[in-house]
């Protein structure tokens, strides 16, 4: 499956941590509380705004955590899709400019 | 389980400080006659300084940020605060008496992305908020910078703390939230100063008074049950502990002084001399607080209220046991059950606290 070229950037309205290897995420907007597991975690962590959705599951997620492709290709797609309803990820067909910074990792 | 309620147990594990309140200045602009401060500048901390303990608190893990006072907005540096802490993606609650917020200060606070702004209002009456606050015009100002926050589509609580002099006010307060469509929280809470002075502990509502608070169902819901008398303990209860201080969550001073929690002044490093982590970890004061359960308080380990009273280790502190009753609590728990605690039949003077309990409004949204 090839993925269409989707840009992703945090939301600046939210805010997020992560613990014990689980990224904490709370909406600021309706204070709706997320927690993401590992591949997600890695997800959100790469949302600069500047990478491609299609690069970041190559070069970070089927590594790092063993998956097909096209499989890790439609997780990735859905889970962007459910953040984004939720205002906490932006998607955009073209690089996100002044995108958030990169949240802190807990000791 | 809630996720959250997942992930408080996953700091605990962790012993992850998840949640730190950090008063910026003790300054304020009112003067409010209950207060438990001292407001002259002993020497806060600067920007640079609280700039750096939030970047230790982020790497600590902390995720839910109280900034308090005083007043935070006596602070100059107070937007350029807020902005650091956002940018390291804390949930930022502001506590305030929004004096000083007018509608450019409220659109900052709502673009910095605040989660939540409590503001403390005393009665929907000017002339009885305007006494505790002695600041004329203040409650005036107050319902002004709540219907600021609020356009800008903010989530605002009201916190009413209830006391002699504006004991018949909370209805009154609850109905000024309703209309300001926030939420209403009550607070019979007087706690000794700071330096533990405790006159202003005269300004405590009467138990009789508080017995009749806890009977309404507008504040507690289901009567009947709130007012239930306590079951029996399970080993859960005696092996547990009574809340979060220290063990999940702590409290910052202006002058970088670290205590397990607001209400519980118990010096256990200061942050001008050592990394936060470093206290949160080897705090020899911290780790004795985390230590105490339920089973080794030696009066309360006995009480029929064990499993249910809201005990707080840190008015216990200030009555000179941290391991001792809080009597506080325990006429709070007399008062809403009608059973006696076991403080009161060993003949304890009971009353000489304020109460601790916080009431979420059932009515108001």
């Amino acid at each position: 499956m090839v993925i269409a070229e989707k840009y992703i950037a945090r939301s600046s309205a939210i805010a997020a941590r992560l613990i014990g290897g689980e990224m904490m995420i709370m909406s600021a907007v309706d204070s709706t509380f997320f927690t993401l597991n590992e591949v997600a975690t890695v997800i959100w962590q790469s949302a600069d705004g500047r990478t491609a959705l299609s690069d970041i599951v190559t070069s970070k997620i089927c590594p790092q955590f063993e998956v097909d492709p096209d499989q890790a290709g439609r997780d990735a797609e859905q889970f962007v899709s459910d953040l984004s309803q939720h205002g906490i990820l932006m998607v955009s067909e073209q690089p996100i400019l002044n995108s958030p910074a990169s949240p802190p990792e807990a000791q | 389980m809630s996720l959250l309620a997942e992930m408080n147990q996953k700091a605990l594990t962790l012993g992850i400080p998840i949640s730190v309140h950090l008063d910026i200045t003790y300054r304020c602009n009112e003067r409010c006659v209950h207060c438990y401060l001292d407001h002259d500048d002993h020497g806060e901390m600067t920007t640079a300084e609280i700039e750096d303990i939030l970047n230790q608190l982020s790497a600590a893990g902390v995720f839910f940020l109280t900034l308090s006072g005083g007043e935070v907005l006596m602070r100059r540096d107070f937007f350029e605060i807020v902005e650091h802490a956002r940018r390291l993606l804390f949930n930022v609650k502001l506590k305030t008496n929004g004096v000083m917020i007018r509608e450019p200060e409220a659109r900052r606070i709502r673009e910095l992305g605040v989660e939540q702004v409590q503001i403390s209002v005393y009665s929907h009456r000017p002339e009885v908020h305007d006494a505790i606050t002695k600041l004329p015009g203040s409650l005036k100002r107050t319902v002004e910078a709540i219907r600021f926050l609020k356009s800008q589509g903010l989530k605002v609580v009201i916190a009413n703390v209830l006391m002699a002099s504006n004991l018949f006010d909370n209805t009154g307060v609850m109905a000024l939230a309703k209309e300001l469509g926030v939420s209403y929280t009550l607070d019979p809470t007087i706690t000794p100063k700071m330096d533990g002075d405790t006159s202003i502990l005269a300004l405590r509502i009467p138990g009789s008074e508080l017995k009749q608070v806890f009977r309404s169902q507008e504040l507690v819901g289901n009567v009947e049950e709130f007012c239930a008398p306590p079951p029996p303990p399970g080993e859960d209860i005696m092996d547990g502990f009574p809340c979060s201080a220290g063990h999940t969550a702590c409290y910052i001073t202006p002058y970088g002084d670290v205590f397990p929690c607001v209400q519980f002044p118990l010096p256990s490093g200061n942050l001008r001399q050592q990394k936060f982590i470093d206290i949160w970890r080897t705090s020899s004061q911290l780790k004795e607080v985390r230590s105490i359960r339920a089973r080794d308080l030696p009066t309360c380990s006995t009480c029929a209220h064990v499993g249910t009273c809201t005990r707080c280790p840190g008015l216990a502190y200030m009555e000179g046991n941290m391991r001792g009753p809080s009597t506080a609590d325990c006429e709070k728990s007399f008062q809403r059950t009608g059973v006696p605690s076991a403080n009161m039949l060993l003949g304890a003077r009971v009353g000489s606290n304020g109460s601790l309990i916080q009431i979420q409004g059932a009515s108001c949204t």
